[in-house]
């Protein structure tokens, strides 16, 4: 297997405003990252430089030593890149199962098909019903998505995503509006995601990110302030005034 | 990457049968019909050509999800296509189909590649002008299309070289409602499709279905050419039955009727669309029999009503009557 | 050079009118976020009203324009309180579909009182004489509309800018959440906003009987023209919707005395290829 997604000096400006200021990162297959700073530092700007909804100003997008800085959203999934959204988008009118069912028939191709059953493959049938224990939803399988619980609609997000097989998940605010009651559901699950999978993880939640990350990144004003183990970056002066002293005030 | 096989599974008998079940419903209720009322029968087979042409604004908007006011363009390039072909090439009715299908499915397809790109009040603005533009090159092409007096004196042979269209119009109902049951069928088998399945989604979250890979621009130019051709199909079924192409195939009022139609009965389910076309139908036949202009009082309150106490149609009253009743 | 005087005089008239009418359209399209098929309604019951008191009621022109209008204020209120408040909520279709209904209504409204032929408005004698310019002859209707219509863009000019009303009015297009959250009352500059729309509709209707006669269709008729001048013009705007009104004025008489026959297609594909382009419309802001 490849090396992982590699970003060298991608930058993004909007007119004069410089959102992404010369980015370097590695993120190594199967590592768990988590990016972190204050409202406004270009985590989201971020996220949609990678999935391919903004276009960089320069610099390298490379995804197992290829580069993908040119492809638009859709072939980016298709090379292995795919984002969970911020705020919940799914098909609320179909079930989990059907939504479910979506991904994997466009990742195999089968979209196109007019004249064969939407449930006819069987192993698309069998790994959505695996994906579905996977994330112990299988209970809900039947249910239409807009009758669920957010805690639950959440762990379909993170569901509908995997179901592409991604290289490199970005999971943007996993637990964002989920009650705290629910949130071990979505740290659960992101512990037992598979392990040659890089997750890139941009989260506020400072508890959820000590739990999953073994590496963090600390973005400010569009660039890289720190990156190191989540000790380091406690215990660096800088971070504790930018954006842990903030957060705590 | 696994390849996909087509599963045996138990349900699958069932299931097959079930894509046949609208198709069946609309043969039994046609025969029913027949036999009821039979000096109606051209109404009825106006009835069954308009059930063609709400059935295939489904596929766009309630499968889509695609808002259009002019679907007429497709009802109309269809009309106008059998109509000529019938009186210059060949009177064979099932030519004249094919025509028509193929007519509907180049307009959709030129006017989707424009349309499809844009959304909301622009793409309804756009497929309006677009149809507006049709019509005044209809009424323009008097070499063509006869200008303001349209084509008239469209004969076609018997069907099949056997069946003579009558005066009753009993070949012209049957013919209409073969032609409805096949339009089903086909329907039923898309909508259950891995393609089908795909428009929901798109109609749910288009930006999901990109974020999961989809071209989504690419499967809307895809169902709007469906449904384009099989509104063509029932533009050439009206040419034909009726003999007669106007310019009013093209008017405004024809695609603001289809949406009437869909959302009365239930938009994104077929018997949404055959229940609100017969329902509209029948109500405009009874209330323009007494005056045109009350008609639009009926309708007008009928619109408000369901927008505001029933958002998905008749089809949904059953469910809900019983939640109403729950409720209390 | 008289030809295209005529064609500038007449296009001018003709999009003043437009103007009116489709201003308060545009306006509640870009505050409120509703697609209002039943906007020419009021440009018809207006219209009716003046029919009915100059015609049968022997009232002078003046007392019937602003007694039809302010009946048609009225009546927009009502309708507001009562229908559109809830229509705001619903979806595009919803609204279409809503809007449909009203206008629907109105049309066999009228119909069932005065008839589907064309109402005249009882105009003063004044308004059909012509005026001579010097270099040549403008009948007098055209220079009303023309006055009439800089009238109201100056008073909405001066509404929009100079007043407390027009600031809310502003702030609420602009972001109507942080709007309320200023404690701006929203559902009172929506009130307000639709009152003045379907007044100045009713206006446009009025003095623009010559050149589109009021009759029940009317609504129906001329929807997708002033639909057009607002997606052309960029939802929300003033100017915009001035800058199309009378552009596209102009190029539907100049279409209609230069390319006989072939007018409304090439203005239909003009629309067409220029939201094709710009959907936002000449001066609409993405969404």
């Amino acid at each position: 297997m490849g090396d992982g997604l590699a970003i060298v000096g991608l930058t993004k400006s909007f007119g004069g405003l410089q959102v992404a200021r010369d980015l370097t990162l590695t993120l190594p297959q199967g590592s768990r990252t988590a990016l972190i700073g204050p409202n406004g530092a270009g985590k989201t700007t971020f996220a949609n430089l990678l999935t391919g909804v903004l276009k960089p100003t320069s610099g390298k997008i490379m995804l197992d030593g290829q580069d993908i800085g040119s492809l638009n959203e859709a072939a980016r999934v298709r090379a292995g890149i795919a984002k969970t959204f911020q705020i919940t988008n799914l098909f609320r009118d179909l079930s989990v199962r059907e939504n479910l069912r979506l991904p994997i028939l466009e990742r195999e191709g089968c979209t196109h098909h007019i004249f064969r059953r939407a449930d006819g493959w069987r192993d698309i049938e069998a790994e959505i019903t695996e994906l579905m224990l996977e994330l112990n939803i299988q209970s809900l399988a039947d249910k239409p998505v807009r009758d669920l619980a957010y805690g639950q609609q959440r762990l379909v997000e993170l569901a509908l995503t995997l179901a592409v097989k991604p290289k490199v998940l970005i999971l943007d605010e996993p637990a964002a509006g989920v009650p705290s009651t629910e949130s071990h559901l979505i740290v659960e699950a992101i512990k037992r995601l598979p392990s040659d999978l890089s997750v890139l993880i941009i989260e506020h939640d400072m508890q959820l990110v000590f739990e999953v990350a073994n590496r963090i990144i600390v973005l400010v004003n569009g660039a890289i302030l720190m990156e190191g183990t989540p000790d380091e970056v406690v215990t660096n002066d800088r971070v504790r005034e930018l954006y842990l002293g903030a957060a705590h005030v | 990457m696994t390849t996909p096989v087509l599963s045996s599974s138990p349900r699958r008998a069932a299931t097959s049968l079930s894509v046949l079940l609208p198709s069946v419903c609309v043969l039994a209720g046609a025969a029913l019909a027949f036999l009821m009322f039979p000096y109606d029968l051209s109404f009825l087979t106006r009835i069954v050509i308009m059930m063609i042409f709400v059935v295939s604004f489904d596929l766009i908007l309630g499968q889509a999800g695609i808002a259009t006011l002019g679907h007429a363009a497709m009802y109309g390039c269809g009309a106008y296509a059998a109509g000529l072909i019938a009186l210059h090439l060949s009177p064979d009715p099932i030519l004249g189909l094919a025509i028509g299908a193929v007519a509907g499915a180049v307009m959709a397809w030129i006017s989707g590649l424009i349309l499809l790109r844009t959304h909301g009040i622009t793409l309804l603005m756009i497929s309006i002008a677009m149809t507006m533009v049709l019509q005044e090159a209809a009424s323009q092409a008097r070499w063509l299309t006869g200008g303001a007096d349209g084509l008239a004196g469209i004969t076609v042979s018997p069907l099949l070289g056997l069946f003579e269209f009558d005066f009753v119009g009993q070949v012209a109902f049957i013919y209409s409602v073969s032609v409805l049951a096949g339009v089903l069928l086909l329907c039923q088998i898309l909508i259950s499709s891995p393609f089908g399945l795909a428009l929901r989604g798109i109609e749910g979250s288009a930006s999901r279905m990109r974020a999961i890979g989809t071209p989504v621009y690419r499967r809307k130019v895809t169902v709007y050419v469906i449904a384009g051709a099989i509104a063509g199909i029932a533009g050439a079924l009206t040419a034909q039955v009726t003999g007669l192409v106007g310019i009013e195939v093209f008017n405004f009022s024809l695609s603001a009727d289809v949406m009437v139609m869909l959302i009365l009965g239930g938009a994104g389910r077929l018997y949404g669309a055959l229940i609100g076309t017969l329902l509209f139908m029948v109500v405009h036949h009874l209330a323009a029999s007494v005056d045109p202009f009350n008609w639009l009082f009926v309708i007008g309150f009928m619109l408000i009503l369901v927008v505001f106490v029933l958002p998905k149609g008749l089809i949904s009253l059953p469910t809900r009557v019983t939640q109403l009743l729950r409720r209390t | 050079m008289s030809l295209i005087l005529s064609i500038v005089v007449d296009g001018v008239a003709y999009g003043m009118i437009l103007f009116m009418i489709s201003v308060g359209l545009s306006i509640t399209m870009g505050l409120m976020r509703i697609i209002n098929l039943a906007h020419g309604g009021f440009a018809l019951l207006g219209g009716a009203a003046v029919h009915l008191l100059t015609t049968h009621l022997d009232v002078a022109f003046i007392p019937a324009l602003l007694a039809a209008v302010l009946a048609v204020v009225l009546l927009s209120v009502l309708l507001e309180r009562l229908l559109y408040r809830h229509i705001y909520g619903f979806n595009e279709l919803g609204q279409v579909l809503a809007t449909i209904g009203i206008v629907f209504i109105m049309i066999a409204t009228v119909n069932l009182f005065l008839g589907s032929t064309i109402l005249p408005l009882g105009v003063p004698a004044s308004f059909t004489t012509s005026i001579d310019l010097g270099f040549r002859t403008l009948p007098f209707h055209r220079l009303v509309v023309i006055i009439s219509g800089l009238f109201v863009l100056a008073g909405l000019w001066l509404l929009m800018e100079k007043t407390k009303f027009g600031i809310y009015l502003r702030a609420a297009v602009d972001n109507r959440v942080a709007a309320a959250s200023l404690g701006i009352n929203t559902p009172v500059v929506y009130l307000v906003t639709f009152a003045i729309g379907a007044g100045l509709a009713a206006v446009g209707g009025i003095l623009g009987a010559e050149l589109l006669p009021i009759e029940a269709y009317y609504p129906l008729r001329y929807m997708v023209l002033f639909l057009i001048v607002v997606s052309v013009g960029g939802l929300g705007s003033v100017s915009g919707s001035f800058v199309a009104s009378i552009g596209l004025g102009i190029l539907d008489t100049a279409g209609r005395y230069l390319l006989p026959g072939l007018g409304t297609i090439f203005f239909f594909v003009a629309i067409a290829v220029l939201l094709a382009l710009r959907p936002n419309g000449l001066m609409g802001r993405a969404q």
